[in-house]
């Protein structure tokens, strides 16, 4: 225990009634990080669960960690397969940890450091969602984007998308998505088109480099891809940073609903409705999004990303557990609408999880609504257990 | 009218804890002491009717309800008002009787009920001091005499984690619980329930003119709100009753020999108690002489509970067994630390209805847990794992905000009336926000009680 000596010694001065109290959050953080605290039970159960928000969000960690490594791989992998030299898998992520650490170091420090001072600010312990928030964001960004422009888009997402509707717990919109959407919105170029998904695609060092999306492809009407639908779903294609390979996707899915942690309610809601909907334009198909297999559909344009990471956080998606069913057909159903009919945002599964984000609260009013009516409706009902 | 209805209870968890109470009643040693504590008995403020030194003979009445002066609360035992400790504003804290070396033996006197109607069962039930065992839902108080309830309920087991088994307590006490049955089915006639264990016979399931209904699922199967939910559920401007099984012996046994003689048979359970087995004392008994008879060491950190492990109100050993309780559960207090005990499948000793711990693959393993919170309290965060251990179509989590808020009409809407605090411990035992859900659900039924009654 020499480890927990030294953190109560260096403690003393952020306790009560201490010159450093106010920064006590801060340090608690940290002490926390290191051990579970000997907090026992004061009111209620006097035993609990071994879960706690660390636990959980330490998990859906683990479950990010393959798709983060693959994102890794095929940022160097775009990188150096359409350049014309010999390279090796070491070279690959040599080139895809350069890129790819800076921005999560830029994501935890801003965001973290913005948490921090709103938990001193407000008195209150420092919230483990973050934890998430601040890998997701780098993920789901495309490669060549500036560091600055990461900062910013975390500095939005957590002032305003986060502690400006009271901090954790109390956010309307999905905290990393609203950070790719403000970018997504205010740097545009940097977030669309055909040079940005390719690392060092706009500065081509060779001529004849493409870097643009299979849904850029198909909204500029090209119907011949480069790639196969194996190609679509081991991910190596161009895309955000690490959201190309469904299989690894499948990987973090498969272990947030085994461990528990993640809704398969959404998830496999977001599939049937997407599926679905794939499926009728398929039926229609007059332009090549709309022919584009709905198969496909599931495993290009960040859509397997999106519903098992993004559309699954509990604070942002409907809470009620019929509600978790119609939020996630409809988040599946909104991406390939938006997908079809608008291909200016081929990024159809970021706006379909913010505008459901939206209508969370609506779903869920409805389904409470129904719960009140039918305990109402018993009122009347005679008992038919009794004969 | 003998009839039997099965329910599946889905939704729950059994949570396995090593030190059940073995098969084994002992007799306990004639208490020194015993207490009537007021704070058992949610909202009734005492009217003391005995002083300091003044001489009690067992069914005495010690105090009234300031509210209520027909609800009584007798002496378990003849003795001498030892002290009345109070507290913060005079509160009374505590009762305490020197009980006698030898009771006064006093000739059994049976009272014949079988002719009288509701309303004199219910006097003789007031004036023995028996009434205090009648709960009611809503609110989980003590019953209202004015009130006439659509139905009483009795849940016939316990399903919480190392809790008594009540086939275990009433063994000795069939024909005392039989006629407390025939003694209540005169106050909700036709309509007295009581829910039996599917997996297990007992004599409960073979008693005439009585509801009995099987039911089969994880805790909180056994939770009376759980089961009426399921079978009559309490409506607003309802109201129903609700006894523990042995408390219904207790009224029986009154009605067979008019004497208030509120035996308690208490399993002594938990993790670090030597020899976890049931004794057999009074309601209000010491503690310390059951425990160390036990092979309970005092001088450990111990939690000591009146009450089981999920719902029951912190103790000390020198205090005294509460007036519902046949558990009385021991644990190891929890106050160290873990060194990245949060990591998912580090500190497999602490089991998750997650999956981020091994224990999963142990489906059978007994665990010894601690007082540890195993974190810090949270906002709401996670959605979903309130339900699993929440099996009534209630919706837990908008309840409880609710609750938070204060807002009345939402809570009633929400299903209010029909949930006790004991209804919500899973959810105290399993949220990863550590949410303490049995405390604000009773500020918010006591909210209910102010404002609506």
């Amino acid at each position: 225990m020499n480890i927990r000596n030294t953190i109560d010694n260096l403690k003393k001065p952020f306790n009560k009634g201490e010159k450093w109290e106010r920064f006590a959050p801060a340090f608690n953080a940290l002490d926390t990080f290191l051990f579970v605290p000997n907090h026992t039970t004061k009111y209620g159960a006097h035993i609990r669960d071994a879960v706690d928000l660390k636990r959980t969000m330490i998990t859906v960690i683990l479950a990010l960690l393959p798709a983060l490594f693959y994102g890794i791989y095929n940022t160097g992998f775009q990188y150096y397969s359409q350049l014309d030299i010999d390279y090796t898998i070491i070279d690959i992520m040599i080139h895809g940890s350069m890129k790819i650490v800076p921005m999560i170091a830029v994501s935890y420090i801003v965001g973290l450091a913005i948490e921090f001072a709103f938990a001193v600010f407000r008195g209150h312990e420092v919230n483990e969602g973050y934890l998430v928030t601040g890998l997701l964001i780098p993920m789901i960004m495309p490669v060549d984007i500036p560091l600055w422009m990461v900062g910013l888009s975390v500095a939005f997402a957590v002032f305003i998308g986060k502690e400006a509707f009271g901090g954790t717990g109390m956010n309307i919109l999905n905290p990393a998505l609203t950070a790719r959407a403000f970018a997504f919105f205010a740097y545009p170029t940097y977030m669309s088109g055909n040079q940005v998904w390719v690392s060092e695609a706009s500065n081509p060092p060779v001529d004849g480099f493409s870097g643009e999306t299979i849904l850029g492809m198909l909204a500029s009407g090209s119907s011949s891809l480069p790639y196969q639908s194996m190609d679509m779903f081991m991910g190596s294609i161009p895309g955000s940073i690490a959201e190309t390979s469904t299989l690894m996707v499948l990987i973090g899915a498969f272990i947030l609903i085994y461990t528990g942690v993640g809704s398969w309610r959404i998830m496999l809601g977001s599939v049937i409705g997407a599926a679905l909907t794939g499926m009728l334009f398929n039926l229609w198909g007059v332009n090549e999004l709309m022919s584009f297999s709905w198969m496909n559909h599931l495993m290009v344009g960040g859509f397997a990303f999106g519903v098992v990471f993004m559309a699954t956080d509990p604070v942002s998606a409907a809470q009620t557990m019929k509600g978790k069913w119609i939020y996630g057909l409809l988040v599946g159903l909104f991406c390939i609408l938006i997908r079809v009919f608008n291909p200016a945002y081929p990024e159809g599964v970021m706006l379909a999880i913010l505008l459901m984000n939206v209508f969370a609260p609506t779903i869920d009013h409805y389904v409470i609504e129904a719960n009140v009516k039918r305990r109402l409706k018993r009122i009347n009902k005679p008992l038919i257990n009794i004969a | 009218m003998h009839m039997s209805n099965d329910i599946k209870i889905k939704n729950g968890l059994t949570i396995k804890l090593k030190g059940a109470a073995q098969n084994i009643v002992k007799k306990a040693a004639h208490p020194k002491f015993v207490s009537l504590n007021p704070s058992d008995f949610h909202l009734i403020v005492p009217k003391m009717v005995v002083k300091v030194g003044e001489n009690v003979r067992q069914g005495d009445v010690i105090f009234f309800s300031k509210k209520d002066e027909r609800i009584k609360f007798c002496s378990p035992v003849d003795g001498i008002v030892k002290d009345i400790v109070r507290g913060a504003k005079r509160k009374i804290i505590e009762i305490i009787i020197d009980v006698k070396k030898s009771q006064d033996s006093i000739n059994p006197n049976f009272i014949d009920f079988v002719d009288s109607n509701s309303e004199e069962v219910k006097n003789i039930l007031l004036k023995s001091g028996c009434w205090p065992f009648i709960k009611q839902r809503p609110y989980d108080v003590i019953a209202n005499p004015f009130d006439n309830p659509k139905s009483i309920f009795v849940s016939g087991f316990n399903s919480a984690p190392i809790s008594a088994d009540l086939q275990i307590v009433l063994d000795d006490q069939k024909e005392e619980f039989k006629t407390g049955i025939k003694v209540l089915s005169k106050l909700a006639p036709g309509n007295l329930n009581i829910c039996v264990d599917k997996n297990s016979s007992t004599f409960i399931s073979e008693i005439e003119g009585i509801q009995i209904h099987k039911i089969k699922g994880p805790h909180p199967a056994g939770n009376v709100g759980v089961q009426i939910h399921h079978i009559d559920p309490v409506n607003s401007g309802d109201r129903v009753w609700t006894l523990g099984a042995e408390d219904i012996a207790i009224i029986g046994r009154y009605f067979m020999t008019g004497i208030y003689n509120p035996i308690r048979t208490i399993a002594v359970s938990g993790p670090p108690v030597k020899y976890p087995q049931y004794y057999k004392t009074i309601v209000g008994s010491e503690i310390s002489k059951i425990i160390s008879d036990a092979g309970v060491n005092i001088n450990d950190s111990l939690r000591i509970i009146n009450g089981d492990v999920l719902t029951g109100s912190k103790v000390n050993h020198d205090n005294f067994l509460g007036f519902y309780n046949n558990t009385l559960s021991v644990l190891r207090e929890g106050d160290h630390y873990r060194m990245f005990g949060w990591i998912p499948f580090v500190n497999n000793e602490v089991p998750s209805i997650y999956k981020t711990s091994f224990s999963w693959l142990f489906p059978n393993k007994k665990y010894d847990l601690d007082t540890n919170l195993n974190g810090e309290e949270r906002a709401f965060v996670v959605t979903g794992e309130m339900e699993k251990v929440f099996p009534m179509d209630i919706l837990p989590m908008q309840l409880l905000k609710e609750c938070m808020a204060g807002n009345i009409e939402k809570m009633e809407s929400l299903g209010i009336y029909e949930v006790a605090p004991e209804d919500f411990s899973l959810i105290d035992y399993s949220s990863s926000s550590k949410i303490e859900a049995q405390y604000i659900i009773r500020q918010g039924l006591d909210l209910m009680i102010s404002e609506v009654g």
